[in-house]
């Protein structure tokens, strides 16, 4: 591969392949039912009948309201309780404080699928089923690991004489963080947001043991219900799934370098 | 990102900040929070867990018996249990392989100068952030028996479709590649970023002591990638062994429990069988398994990344 157009045309192979999957999704959701013609095929004809019924069964729009309002929770208390949780993990290193880093981060490798017959039980005794508050509490504590390890290791970056000339100042610890280490938090918030974000919006493991009634469903709940029920008609199903994908997708397009970035570095940093 | 390390000030600072040194106990109230949350959905189920897992709870009643170690037992006994367990680490294992082999030479090739590698990166990287139960669907169009798109190309050869996903010698391993090809952008990212920070002058060094393309891989890039490959080979080991939605999507496991995972048994025994105790006691083994995996690979390639 010394030559320069080789590498080009190399790499556009290589994109080439990997957009197979999703030239198949779209054919498929744009063609009739009764259209026997192979899925290479692009339609001939502009057909949107899949999308407006799969819209319709699946209650789509119920589910992307759902999808919305449980994301935008679930965000504005992972940020707030895990940027002040991993303020005094970074600066105050007692032993203490040591083990419960360990702690929190130590659940990173453990899949939360594993407690998932107590959880359930558990949601259960306490009325967390099919509830917004419910879903958005487990994912909450489910992402918090990643969470603060990523704050604590940005925060250990930010000089501690900061701190300091802000008590010189007078403020008091609680008001330093807030005026001093939370505005410096930006970069890492974006990331923070990113990362658990996309694992949110995009769940299926919780929401459909916990989110089972139709009006409670999230897109990948609706969609695998969906599923479930039109087997048969690859239209509708691929039309749906084309609709929950595409929301990500667009935004992923457009700000791809944050996330690249940011899905990379919960990795990077460890 | 590795280069933060650098930035950092130097380590005596933390001494001479003798006045931060001493943590008020009050302020430690700002991780409370998350330490309750944590009491209460992770450390207590986990504990009931294990009393549930004694038990021959069906998942619903009131009632119900301790009946000692039976569900470990019969995980022994159960023929299924070991195919499944087989599954989950082929593919843990497997696609852990698979994604760092294509993403390492992802990544090699895109760090060239081409033209269109940011195109290719774009695409590359795309099914990480789509959601896996989705792309799980997405594959299914195309492996399907009746009407898939692989099927339409097989037909112009062959009278029969193949029924790829009821194959269960096959299908596993068609989960396996779907599992990589839709994760293997977070290792190319990995490996990309720990090809920038080795410095220019090792290749050149390499060059002046003779060493050919072949030569400058394996004792320059192949060592310095050693972090890289850590990370990347622990957080596809830990997705792998967890795999549930493309299983669920793809063959929900099936035919019988021919293509589960362990997470997709248990959530059958559980919510199909309603036999509660049993799957605690899977999700159990669950826990010890890929805690074990990973733990001993995390443990392997640190120590390898110190002594090349």
């Amino acid at each position: 591969m010394r030559n320069r157009s080789g590498r080009i045309a190399l790499s556009l192979l290589i994109c080439l392949i990997h957009v197979l999957p999703f030239y198949v999704l779209l054919t498929s959701s744009f063609k009739a039912m009764d259209d026997p013609s192979s899925k290479w095929v692009m339609p001939g004809y502009f057909y949107l009948d899949n999308f407006t019924n799969a819209w319709k069964e699946a209650n789509l729009g119920r589910a992307f309201t759902n999808n919305i309002a449980i994301l935008v929770g679930a965000i504005v208390l992972i940020v707030i309780i895990g940027s002040i949780a991993a303020y005094p993990l970074a600066r105050y290193k007692t032993s203490w404080n040591k083990f419960v880093y360990a702690l929190f981060v130590s659940a990173m490798i453990v899949p939360p699928l594993t407690i998932l017959v107590p959880l359930y039980k558990f949601m259960v005794d306490i009325g967390g089923m099919n509830s917004f508050w419910g879903i958005i509490l487990l994912h909450v504590t489910f992402n918090l690991p990643v969470t603060i390890f990523l704050y604590t290791g940005f925060i250990d970056t930010i000089p501690k004489e900061l701190d300091e000339a802000a008590m010189i100042d007078g403020s008091g610890k609680l008001r330093m963080f807030y005026s001093v280490i939370l505005p410096l938090l930006k970069p890492v918030t974006a990331t923070v947001i990113i990362l658990t974000g996309v694992t949110i919006w995009n769940d299926y493991q919780f929401s459909v043991f916990f989110l089972q009634q139709p009006d409670s469903r999230t897109i990948t709940v609706a969609l695998s219900a969906f599923f479930g029920q039109y087997n048969n008609n690859i239209g509708w199903v691929a039309a749906g799934s084309l609709m929950g994908a595409v929301p990500v997708a667009g935004v992923y397009l457009f700000l791809q370098r944050y996330f690249i970035h940011g899905l990379s570095s919960g990795a990077v940093k460890g | 990102m590795q280069t933060s390390t650098e930035l950092r000030p130097p380590a005596p600072n933390r001494r001479r900040t003798g006045k931060l040194a001493h943590s008020p106990l009050w302020l430690n109230l700002l991780y409370v929070p998350a330490l309750a949350l944590f009491a209460v959905f992770i450390f207590y189920p986990f504990y009931k867990g294990i009393v549930i897992s004694f038990t021959n709870w069906d998942g619903f009643s009131q009632e119900y018996r301790h009946i000692g170690i039976a569900n470990y037992k019969r995980m022994f006994s159960d023929p299924d249990i070991a195919n499944v367990i087989k599954n989950t680490l082929i593919y843990g294992v497997g696609s852990t392989l698979l994604q760092n082999l294509a993403g390492l030479a992802y990544a090699l090739f895109l760090n060239q100068s081409i033209r269109t590698r940011g195109l290719a990166r774009t695409v590359i990287y795309l099914p990480v952030i789509i959601s896996p139960l989705i792309m799980g669907y997405i594959w299914y169009f195309f492996f399907q028996y009746r009407g898939g798109a692989l099927n339409d190309i097989v037909l112009l050869f062959r009278n029969e479709p193949i029924n790829l996903l009821g194959d269960p010698g096959i299908n596993v391993w068609i989960i396996t590649f779907v599992n990589t090809y839709q994760f293997l952008g977070i290792s190319m990212v990995i490996f990309l970023a720990g090809l920038q920070v080795i410095p220019k002058d090792y290749y050149e060094a390499a060059t002046i002591d003779g060493a050919n393309a072949a030569g400058k891989f394996r004792y320059v890039t192949w060592p310095m990638l050693a972090p890289s490959l850590t990370i990347s080979v622990v957080l596809n080991l830990i997705g792998g062994l967890k795999l549930f939605d493309v299983v669920t999507a793809m063959t929900n496991g099936g035919p019988g429990y021919a293509s589960a995972s362990l997470s997709s048994m248990m959530y059958q025994l559980y919510f199909g069988r309603q036999d509660a105790g049993y799957a605690a006691s899977l999700g159990n083994l669950m826990f010890v398994l890929i805690s074990m995996v990973s733990i001993t690979a995390l443990v392997f390639l640190r120590r390898r990344e110190v002594s090349p």
